[in-house]
């Protein structure tokens, strides 16, 4: 009984050793298991105990290498990784891949539906603009949740608390009676997606949302889920031309359908296809972000010291007009995200290289261009006092200055090889919950705190 | 003795191909057939012979199928086809061809005759 359960223990480990192989498959490994099971009973019929004959089978295979190659060779197509989404029926990977295909379905058509609903009560996409803007995140980012919430199996706690944190959100959304062209709403319009971001992120993590490894997982789902999303929308832009584009010819005219169903409704889709699609490509096709990271770390870098040098020659300080304020916000979180997505791939073990320095420098960089644009900001406050849009920005530049800052003291001690690198990931998973902190403050404190400006 | 690489990969084709316009078989007993014909002369590794059937199920030579033989587990069969029979014909006379020429040739040269070599394994 024991050498047998060992021998299964031992068959399952050399199925998962030889599914790692490029160009082998899971029929191809059944097969495989086959001859080799086959091998290990005659080999055992000569006398040998089946942990010998086991070993004897594998060592008659040859190396994995050396079939892997071979099987390689005959299905080179299977070197560009295919995401299959019909398989055979029997296997028990290909059922679970279906249910997932099938929430995923299911999910997105409740999202489209979901668009639509608000139009029952008479809230047209087209009219109330203002009601859509507030509580478009609501819309895309609910069943997304679910969809998680449903992958992950997760218990009624966190389900319940999910949905407490998005009845929160819509609370937030539409209990404040913001006046149209107030700032309160254009802020709570950017703040609230991010805050209920961050939300999904603890529907991603199964409601074990204080794990580290959970936390970078969700960032790096955030990067591939962005260039998926960013994918399906130019593909989503092809379709719509030719919908106008076609239908024109015929004399329909097809812009009610696309602005009123196609956009609204396929965009909040495309955010959970999206999200399905990076789950299931996750262990089958590389990770794009950490690629883009690699290769705009240095441009990005380049770049922010040209703005620098040019500062200290024209001796210009920054203007902080408003679309400024937001320019520069996304320039440091670009870097952030920068620096996030090379922490998110790089080896831990790795010793610091060239490409740390240079994301040292452009961490420095963006460091300095941020107290320049905080010196600026605090200029503005001290001449016209707090406005939401001011206060947003500085509070946001205070945030990012914070986390660039110890990232930038932790990559020199990596660099001097007094830290170990997993205290910068573990710092930057750590200051997570700092920006769904800050999000929930500019969507629930501010309105009431700057009498609803 | 080891027989050529070369020669092992062109003889891989026609094999299976005969081993399977016998009857259907699988993997394993195919690989276990090669042997006893070849009198153990020809082992072939599981990273020819897969490669090899794949193939031939690509070029509709053979084709397969999952069955589960009762009370055993799941495996996969492969049968010839009518293309395959076409090609194991064709095969047949090549390789007649390159026979014929050698066995002629073996006659008339008589140095290059193989001395039978003492049976040292087994």
């Amino acid at each position: 009984m024991t050498t047998e359960t060992e021998l299964e223990g031992q068959i399952a480990e050399w199925r998962r050793y030889m599914l790692r192989r490029k160009g082998v498959e899971q029929a191809d490994v059944d097969e495989l298991e086959d001859h080799l099971r086959g091998r290990v009973a005659d080999l055992a019929e000569t006398g040998l105990r089946e942990d010998e004959a086991f070993l004897i089978a594998v060592k008659r295979m040859g190396s994995v290498d050396e079939v892997s190659r071979e099987f390689a060779r005959e299905h080179s197509d299977r070197l560009w990784k295919q995401l299959v989404l019909t398989g055979d029926p029997d296997s028990p990977v290909d059922a679970a891949r279906r249910g997932d295909l099938l929430a995923m379905v299911v999910c997105a058509a409740a999202a489209a539906l979901g668009m639509k609903l608000p139009a029952l009560f008479g809230l047209e996409w087209e009219g109330d603009q203002i009601f859509y803007a507030r509580n478009l995140s609501l819309f895309a980012l609910v069943p997304l949740a679910g969809y998680f919430a449903w992958r992950r199996r997760v218990g009624p706690r966190t389900a319940g608390s999910l949905a407490a944190l998005f009845a929160l959100g819509a609370l937030g959304a539409n209990v404040y009676g913001l006046d149209e062209d107030s700032q309160s709403i254009v802020l709570s319009a950017i703040h609230l997606p991010l805050a209920l971001w961050l939300v999904v992120g603890v529907a991603y993590a199964g409601g074990e949302w204080r794990s580290a490894q959970k936390r970078m997982d969700f960032i790096r789902f955030t990067g591939e889920w962005f260039i998926y999303l960013v994918l399906i929308g130019l593909g989503g832009g092809v379709l719509t031309g030719f919908t106008f584009g076609v239908f024109a010819a015929v004399g329909v005219d097809a812009e009610p359908f696309v602005t009123g169903w196609l956009l609204p409704c396929g965009g909040v889709a495309a955010v959970v296809v999206a999200a399905w699609l990076v789950e299931a490509k996750q262990s089958v096709i590389e990770n794009m972000a950490p690629v883009l990271t690699r290769v705009f770390t240095p441009l990005f870098a380049l770049t922010l010291a040209a703005v620098l040098v040019a500062v200290a020659v024209t001796t210009n300080a920054i203007d902080v007009e408003r679309d400024m304020l937001i320019l520069f916000d996304l320039l440091l979180v670009v870097v952030l995200g920068l620096v996030l997505y090379s922490i998110s791939a790089r080896d831990p073990l790795a010793r610091p290289g060239p490409f740390d320095w240079m994301q040292l420098a452009l961490v420095v960089s963006a460091l300095l261009i941020d107290v320049l644009v905080l010196i600026a900001i605090t200029g503005r406050i001290t001449e016209f006092g707090f406005t939401p849009n001011k206060s947003a920005a500085l509070g946001e530049n205070l945030i990012l200055f914070v986390n660039l800052a110890w990232t930038a003291w932790l990559y020199v001690s990596i660099i001097k090889g007094r830290k170990r690198f997993s205290t910068l990931e573990r710092w930057q998973t750590d200051y997570v919950p700092v920006y769904a902190a800050w999000a929930w403050i500019v969507v629930l404190a501010f309105p009431p705190v700057f009498a609803f400006a | 003795m080891r027989i050529a690489k070369d020669l092992v990969a062109a003889s891989s084709t026609p094999l299976v191909l005969g081993i399977l316009a016998e009857e259907e078989s699988y993997g394993y007993a195919i690989l276990k057939e090669v042997s006893d014909r070849s009198g153990g002369q020809l082992e072939w590794t599981e990273g020819l012979l897969y490669p090899l059937l794949h193939r031939l199920e690509r070029t509709g030579h053979v084709e397969s199928s999952w069955r589960t033989p009762e009370g055993g587990r799941r495996r996969k069969y492969y049968r010839i086809t009518e293309e395959g029979r076409r090609e194991l014909a064709e095969q047949r006379r090549q390789w007649a061809a390159v026979s014929e020429a050698l066995q002629d040739i073996w006659k008339a040269t008589r140095s290059a005759s193989p001395a039978i070599r003492p049976a040292l394994e087994g």
